[in-house]
């Protein structure tokens, strides 16, 4: 089946088979290989990415469901110009990383619920249940927590 | 494990869905698809097509005409998470719920219609639904039929849905002012289903207990309603238990707890839950989520009466 999706402001046209899972065709047909793939199951979180701004599992989706849609991976974080984003400049001075196998999908889903809302930070049980939505087992979930709060002290505001 | 392979529909009304299911070939409906592309990965389902509806208009909308909530097929869980987003005690019952279900990034793909139509034993929605009377609108090949919550589960992943029909929405009555609204489950880790969950509403005249609702799931082969602890909390008085997560052994709502569990459930066993602890789960969690319910009530009265002074 014939697909056009948008990954990272690049437009793809792909020819993919129903079955095919989005991180599978985000790995192997984009060649976007920062999406992680852990358990498989959606428990883990790893391959956590946005489609249409929203974080999800990209191993309990389609590819097929995401024609004409927008998905941004872990690689669409950094600016053009290489600058880090401020959840991973977060991560990396909170140490809320060190194998660095969950990261992209932490990254995500919080990357997901703080353009969505940034007053999240602000909120001690909605940043656990971010960092409560993936695993990580190096960490102990602590710095992951730390990161977020400080991502979203440092986040874009509107200009008012 | 991939998916087996299938064929793929994407209709684009309701009326190309029931076509595409009943066109007498093994069909599933891909709504949030977290459970159906877990089951399709692991083997256990291999549906020869599947039928993504979620590109019918219509069905993601969520609306409140007069004293009813409809929630359509397409609105997904985390849509409940603010407290706002359902008014009043629905709403309260709905956002204590939600925050139970799976993690952020599954609850926004995943939908409430499909919970209720996948039926998973341990499902928060299902101890919602039956609690609050709710009622499934269905459209297949013969039309369109209501089926109550009450009737609607068959077993476990049983249901009443034939096999051409599409769970198009689900409706829910709205509960007065008067009703307070509480939730708990009982899990072994963040990221097990629920052992035990109870959805349970009070609505209190006066003082005493004018209506009890409880819900319960995985405490039997089915989401139940507790109908026999809802009959022994009627016109009793309502006591706030004091603080702390034991309740007094003759309050009432340890009592309609104690019975909830003997009378009501009829659990199946589990691994690491037997049929004695999860009874014990039940007496334990109706009582947690009736002082929730009491405690909701009494702080909405207090905020009714302060807005009309």
């Amino acid at each position: 089946m014939r697909i056009t999706v948008r990954v990272n402001d690049r437009e793809y046209r792909l020819d993919v088979e129903p079955r095919r899972i989005l991180a599978d065709v985000l790995r192997e047909d984009c060649g976007l290989t920062g999406t992680h793939l852990g358990c498989e199951h959606g428990v883990c979180g790893a391959c956590t990415v946005l489609v249409d701004g929203a974080a999800v599992r990209s191993c309990l989706m389609l590819a097929v469901q995401c024609d004409g849609g927008a998905v941004r991976t872990v690689e669409g974080l950094a600016g053009r110009d290489g600058e880090p984003h401020p959840l991973q400049r977060a991560f990396s001075a909170e140490h809320a990383l060190q194998c660095g196998f969950c990261t992209p999908g932490f990254l995500m889903a919080a990357a997901g619920a703080l353009e969505a809302d940034p007053a999240v930070g602000e909120d001690p049980e909605r940043v656990a249940a971010l960092a409560g939505s993936g695993i990580c087992r190096c960490t102990g979930y602590e710095p992951i927590r730390r990161a977020i709060t400080r991502a979203a002290r440092e986040w874009p505001r509107p200009a008012t | 494990m991939k998916p087996a392979a299938f064929d793929y529909v994407a209709p684009r009304t309701v009326r190309e869905a029931v076509e595409a299911l009943g066109a007498g070939r093994d069909a599933h409906v891909l709504a949030g698809g977290q459970s159906l592309i877990l089951e399709m990965r692991l083997r256990r389902a291999r549906p020869e097509v599947v039928v993504d509806i979620n590109r019918v208009p219509g069905l993601g909308r969520l609306s409140v005409d007069g004293g009813t909530l409809r929630v359509g097929a397409l609105v997904r869980h985390d849509a409940f998470e603010a407290a706002g987003a359902v008014p009043g005690p629905l709403g309260t019952l709905f956002s204590l719920a939600v925050v139970t279900i799976a993690h952020p990034p599954i609850r926004s793909r995943g939908t409430m219609v499909g919970s209720l139509a996948w039926g998973h034993p341990a499902s928060e929605w299902c101890a919602v639904a039956v609690a609050m009377d709710a009622v499934l609108e269905l459209r297949g090949s013969g039309g369109a039929r209501e089926v109550a919550a009450g009737g609607f589960f068959h077993g476990p992943f049983q249901t009443a849905r034939r096999p051409d029909e599409l769970v198009t929405a689900v409706r829910f009555p709205l509960p007065g002012a008067d009703t307070g609204a509480g939730f708990a489950e009982h899990r072994r880790t963040h990221f097990c289903f629920a052992q035990v969950a109870v959805a349970a509403t009070l609505t209190v005249r006066g003082g005493l207990v004018a209506e009890a609702r409880i819900g319960l799931v995985n405490a039997a082969d089915r989401p139940v309603r507790a109908r026999a602890a809802e009959r022994a909390l009627l016109g009793a008085e309502v006591v706030l238990p004091p603080a702390g997560h034991r309740l007094p052994g003759g309050h009432p709502f340890a009592r309609a707890g104690e019975i909830a569990a003997t009378a009501d459930a009829a659990p199946v066993a589990e691994p690491y839950a037997g049929v004695d602890y999860k009874r014990h789960a039940v007496a334990v969690l109706v009582g947690r989520a009736l002082r929730q319910a009491a405690e909701d009530q009494r702080s909405r009265a207090a905020v009714h009466r302060g807005g009309h002074r």
